[in-house]
């Protein structure tokens, strides 16, 4: 019999990057904060990186390089791909929190808040199309 | 061998490399004069254009093109593979793109000042992600193009409205980075199971273990993941609010390719990442979004409805065009199949011309509210005959092109022997005469506040020509549209359905 444990163990690399996945989902859609949000991004991506670097690595397996000499044949590597890839999308990562952050100080010049429900009642009374559709039903009553 | 025939056995990754490398050469041009800028972009954006209508070309002539990344052999290095589906989007990619560089002289002057040389440099690379997630073979490779895309839509959107612009664009990052991290997550689950990352070879290895939780996860999150990149109705949250702040320019460019290039990618990553059976079939998937889209046709329009400011609702709008093409796509047997397919060309050309109209009236007349428009016949007459003929197709009018998609949709709906579907198509055409109704009664019919002084007062030609020629194609396609039907989307409707002709 195996109990849930058990389950959780066998595989527990996969329950800390689906855990890590919904602490930067949650973040990302709860938090009021623009900041927090790009934080919970970061968070999200660093699961899905942390799920490809352990789905590439073999018990027992040492680093992709060649080895020579005797017991050459036994020698078992792990898979040099998927870190070739998250290389690539660590710099993906980079550049979005990147081009989130500079939004982020542009945001706040502008409003003077990071909160989001500040920044939305902001926008609300500046809604210049709402006005200006206001003074025209005036005008043509 | 010649530099010449260099230049003509690398035609797929000069589709890409061209406007990569153009993009920052922007830079130098408009340190020696940001006149140039203009210039060299359409330059850029015009080769383009010839390169890809001589890979379509010889896609038509002589089969499906194959162009291995260095030299390397498919499974181990990135492969682009132009067959007849991206062949034809890509020439829609660089056709707009051509377009709306030509119309962003002015534009770009008056609402960029000081922005001219990163405006360009932005739109170049706009183009080469755009392109890149086309004509790729390779899943991640897709992905990092898909991220270039949307990091330059990004920046784009931000340099919009004051303020508005950059919420807006900072929205679209958060839901942009929950759908690529989505895709990303995917493609991780297809590499595990399959070991490979070349489409193709993919296609091959899957069908054996189509039982497996994994694969239908990979798809679950694929699915959602374009979903969120097209703005299907429930997940459109983003659309709106970017589509409206961003520049004029930049709306026409995004709204016109962007959400195409996600169906794009969609299409492909069902049919020819999977196979049709997995999809049709095992999954049903096929069936779940002709129903998702049949909500987004009739959604958009009524939003669409409610709105006064223009640019939204073309947005709004644009959410219901994705539902056509979804739509088209999700029936499954050829006809339907090439409606959607059709649509994407229609809609690319309608939208992105019913935006470049709507940037027009705001450059001469600073005005975005459909209420202020009375009068505008008389002040800019070409314009507002541009925008007359777009909202004809948009609304599908016999003799424009947008008649013939929703005429071969609803053949295909009869055929699938869904009946609700023809429903849903007539109903929202009905809502498009609604919402598009508003705008010439304002525009011929309104009383204007001071009638006697309205003046002619058009566009500069550099914003007339593009509008101009994507108003007379939408009428060109309407009467010929047998050619594109019968060279490009048939025999393309019967490969992607696996149909022997």
């Amino acid at each position: 019999m195996t109990g849930i444990m058990d389950i959780v163990y066998a595989e527990y690399n996969y329950w800390i990057y689906v855990a890590l996945m919904m602490i930067g989902f949650y973040a990302m859609i709860a938090k009021k904060n623009l900041v927090k949000k790009v934080i919970g991004a970061n968070i999200f991506q660093s699961a899905i990186f942390l799920f490809y670097i352990s789905l590439s690595d073999i018990t027992g397996g040492t680093a992709p390089i060649i080895v020579h000499g005797e017991h050459a044949a036994e020698v078992i590597y792990t898979n040099p791909v998927p870190h070739v890839l998250i290389l690539t999308a660590i710099v993906v990562a980079v550049s979005t929190t990147a081009v989130a952050l500079a939004l982020i100080i542009r945001i706040y010049d502008e409003y003077g808040s990071l909160d989001e429900d500040v920044i939305l009642a902001a926008r609300r009374n500046l809604q210049p199309e709402f006005s200006e559709y206001a003074r025209q039903k005036e005008v043509d009553s | 061998m010649t530099g010449f025939d260099i230049i003509i056995n690398n035609l797929p990754v000069l589709t890409v490399v061209i406007p990569l490398i153009a993009g920052f050469l922007t830079t130098i041009t408009g340190w020696i004069d940001r006149r140039l800028c203009w210039y060299w972009v359409m330059l850029t954006m015009f080769i383009v254009v010839l390169i890809t209508s001589s890979n379509l070309l010889t896609v038509i002539n002589s089969g499906t093109i194959y162009y291995h990344l260095g030299g390397w052999k498919p499974p181990f290095g990135i492969e682009y593979v132009i067959d007849l589906l991206n062949g034809f989007v890509c020439i829609i990619i660089a056709f707009i793109g051509l377009m709306v560089a030509i119309y962003s002289k002015e534009s770009v002057k008056k609402e960029l000042p000081g922005k001219t040389i990163p405006f360009y440099s932005i739109f170049l690379l706009l183009i080469t992600g755009l392109m890149g997630m086309t004509i790729t073979g390779d899943i991640f490779n897709f992905y990092v193009f898909l991220e270039i895309s949307s990091l330059t839509a990004y920046a784009l959107i931000a340099m919009g409205d004051r303020g508005d612009g950059l919420v807006a664009s900072f929205n679209y990052l958060i839901m942009g980075t929950v759908a690529a991290s989505f895709i990303l997550l995917g493609i991780g689950y297809l590499y595990a199971v399959t070991g490979t990352l070349n489409m193709a070879d993919m296609q091959n290895i899957l069908p054996d273990i189509y039982g497996s939780k994994v694969v239908l996860a990979a798809l679950a999150f694929f699915m959602a993941g374009f979903s969120i990149k097209i703005g299907l109705f429930p997940l459109h949250a983003w659309l709106p609010d970017a589509y409206t702040h961003a520049p004029s320019t930049a709306s026409a460019l995004i709204a016109g390719l962007m959400t195409k290039v996600g169906v794009y990618a969609m299409i492909r990553f069902m049919f020819s990442v999977f196979t049709p059976a997995f999809v049709i079939d095992i999954t049903r998937m096929t069936e779940i979004l002709t129903w998702a889209a049949a909500l987004a046709i009739i959604m958009g329009s009524v939003f669409a409805i409610a709105q006064s400011d223009i640019k939204r609702m073309l947005a709004y709008s644009s959410i219901s065009q994705i539902g056509y093409i979804l739509l088209g796509v999700g029936l499954v047997n050829v006809i339907g199949m090439q409606g959607g397919l059709l649509h994407i060309l229609n809609h690319a050309f309608m939208k992105c011309a019913l935006f470049l109209v709507a940037g027009a009236i705001f450059y001469r007349t600073g005005i975005r509210n459909i209420h202020q428009f009375q009068g505008l016949g008389k002040k800019m007459p070409v314009t507002t005959i541009v925008f007359l003929i777009a909202a004809l197709s948009m609304i599908g009018v016999p003799g424009t092109v947008g008649f013939t998609s929703k005429w071969y949709l609803a053949l295909g709906s009869i055929e699938a022997g869904q009946w609700i579907f023809v429903l849903v198509i007539l109903v929202s055409s009905l809502l498009n005469i609604v919402y598009f109704w508003r705008i010439f009664d304002n525009i011929w019919f309104g009383n204007p506040h001071e009638k006697e002084h309205i003046k002619r007062d058009e566009a500069p030609l550099t914003m007339l020509v593009p509008m101009v020629i994507l108003a007379f194609l939408c009428i060109f396609f309407g009467f010929f549209a047998y050619y594109p039907l019968h060279y490009i989307l048939e025999p393309l409707s019967n490969t992607l359905l696996g149909i022997m002709p």
